[in-house]
């Protein structure tokens, strides 16, 4: 039907995140169809981003420049480091601009099933940073799952002897959702984590 | 085919973009793998945490076959304990041991009914840590490795029960093994006797006991190592 390129094309859209085999012909039929306009500019943006991106030697982010924008930000506060399980996590918090402090990723979470020790994640490194850099809290941003929470307790053991507050993520009922429809883990959560109002 | 039953979900390792692989602990059906379509999406990420209880149904076209899981959560139990280390540790324990000692689709209906007393004791605030001493010795046994608390190896007495042989898994006495003390593993009144204290002390010697014989006696026959949970559930609770 088409030729090798192109097929290939299609193959390797298919594996992004979200993206089946129709929804990668898709899609890469509207860029050959938008070839100046998407196809081209696309190109060379995954060339530039190939060859510049690296990860950030501070913190675990992805960047072109290596420490990342964010470590570079001088008007950062240095004395607090949220720590999130993965770059993605990082962006979001981003996204909210709520934070002004670092970050450090951990790159996963501890998991005996997946055979994640904590030597393979950035514990050690988290630990250095808060000992060097006078930070005096370190905010877990990890996911509400038993791997999860696992790991945030781990850190803040690891984190005990340093004199630093540790905290974590609240949980409970998200912006806009309604009691009636929530899991009662989500409720339990919220009913333990209340507060005066 | 299909069925449906009570489980406790003891693990699940993420499949694809939105499915996971899910190992749940079932009454009559006893550990069981099955694919969870969705398990990753908004309304069914909470469901399939360990330690959750669930009204689960299984369906594959041949027994053999992996198959896939639906379900409804019974008691969500797992979000109550996040929060504190100690019972997490416990939680995540527990699941581990379970998830890599026991046999798949093999029905184990007392560790069933003892993992699930002993999660809802996590939830709430009763006396959980002997129960998991209680419920680990029952792994044991019931995977062929059983204590035997019931009198003294060397002497047949049945009063003053103090230690148990490494070797042979019997209890010994105060007054017989005092000699051999060093070499003897001290036995926790609590799993002889239900009015006998259940400290911290007493809790720590006993999941030394059951810790013993699953790294020496009952890993090792499977062929694989002790879950590293087991090690980070005892450092708390020495720690």
């Amino acid at each position: 039907m088409v030729g090798p390129e192109i097929d290939r094309l299609m193959q390797l859209l298919g594996r992004l995140p979200g993206l089946g085999p129709r929804s990668a012909r898709r899609a890469a039929l509207a860029l050959i169809k938008k070839r100046e306009g998407l196809l081209l500019p696309l190109a060379e943006a995954l060339t530039a981003v190939a060859e510049s991106v690296r990860t950030c030697a501070v913190c675990g982010n992805y960047d072109t420049q290596d420490p990342c924008a964010v470590c570079r930000d001088e008007r950062r506060d240095k004395s607090l480091i949220c720590v999130v399980q993965d770059v993605s996590d990082l962006w979001a918090l981003e996204r909210t601009s709520a934070f002004r402090g670092r970050y450090q990723v951990l790159g996963g979470l501890l998991s005996a099933l997946e055979g994640v020790a904590p030597e393979d994640l950035a514990i050690d490194k988290l630990v250095a940073r808060v000992r060097d850099d006078a930070v005096t809290e370190v905010i877990l941003a990890l996911p509400a799952t038993v791997d999860g929470q696992t790991t945030a307790h781990y850190i803040a053991d690891a984190l005990e002897a340093e004199g630093v507050t540790v905290s974590g993520l609240a949980q409970g009922v998200p912006v806009g959702g309604e009691l009636d429809y929530l899991d009662d883990g989500t409720l339990l959560a919220a009913l333990n984590a209340r507060r005066p109002v | 085919m299909d069925w449906r039953d009570e489980g406790i979900v003891l693990a699940a390792r993420r499949h694809g973009e939105t499915s996971a692989v899910v190992h749940i602990l079932t009454r009559a059906h006893g550990r069981h793998g099955g694919l969870v379509r969705g398990a990753s999406g908004k309304a069914a990420r909470g469901l399939w945490q360990p330690g959750n209880l669930l009204d689960v149904t299984w369906r594959g076209r041949l027994e053999e076959h992996l198959g896939q899981f639906t379900g409804e959560l019974l008691d969500a139990r797992v979000a109550g304990l996040l929060g504190d280390r100690d019972r997490l540790a416990c939680l995540a324990s527990v699941c581990a041991l379970a998830e890599n000692a026991l046999p798949e689709r093999e029905p184990h209906p007392l560790l069933f009914e003892g993992l699930r007393l002993l999660i809802g004791a996590l939830a709430r605030d009763d006396e959980w840590a002997p129960l998991t001493v209680r419920w680990e010795a029952a792994l044991i046994a019931e995977l062929g490795y059983g204590l035997d608390l019931s009198e003294c190896a060397a002497t047949g007495a049945t009063e003053g029960l103090e230690w148990v042989s490494p070797r042979t898994g019997r209890a010994v006495s105060d007054e017989a093994g005092a000699p051999y003390a060093d070499r003897l593993l001290p036995l926790p009144g609590f799993l002889i006797d239900a009015e006998a204290p259940t400290d911290r002390p007493a809790v720590v010697a006993g999941l030394r006991l059951t810790g013993f014989f699953l790294e020496r006696r009952l890993f090792p026959a499977l062929g694989r190592p002790v879950p590293p949970q087991r090690a980070r559930f005892l450092d708390r609770m020495t720690g």
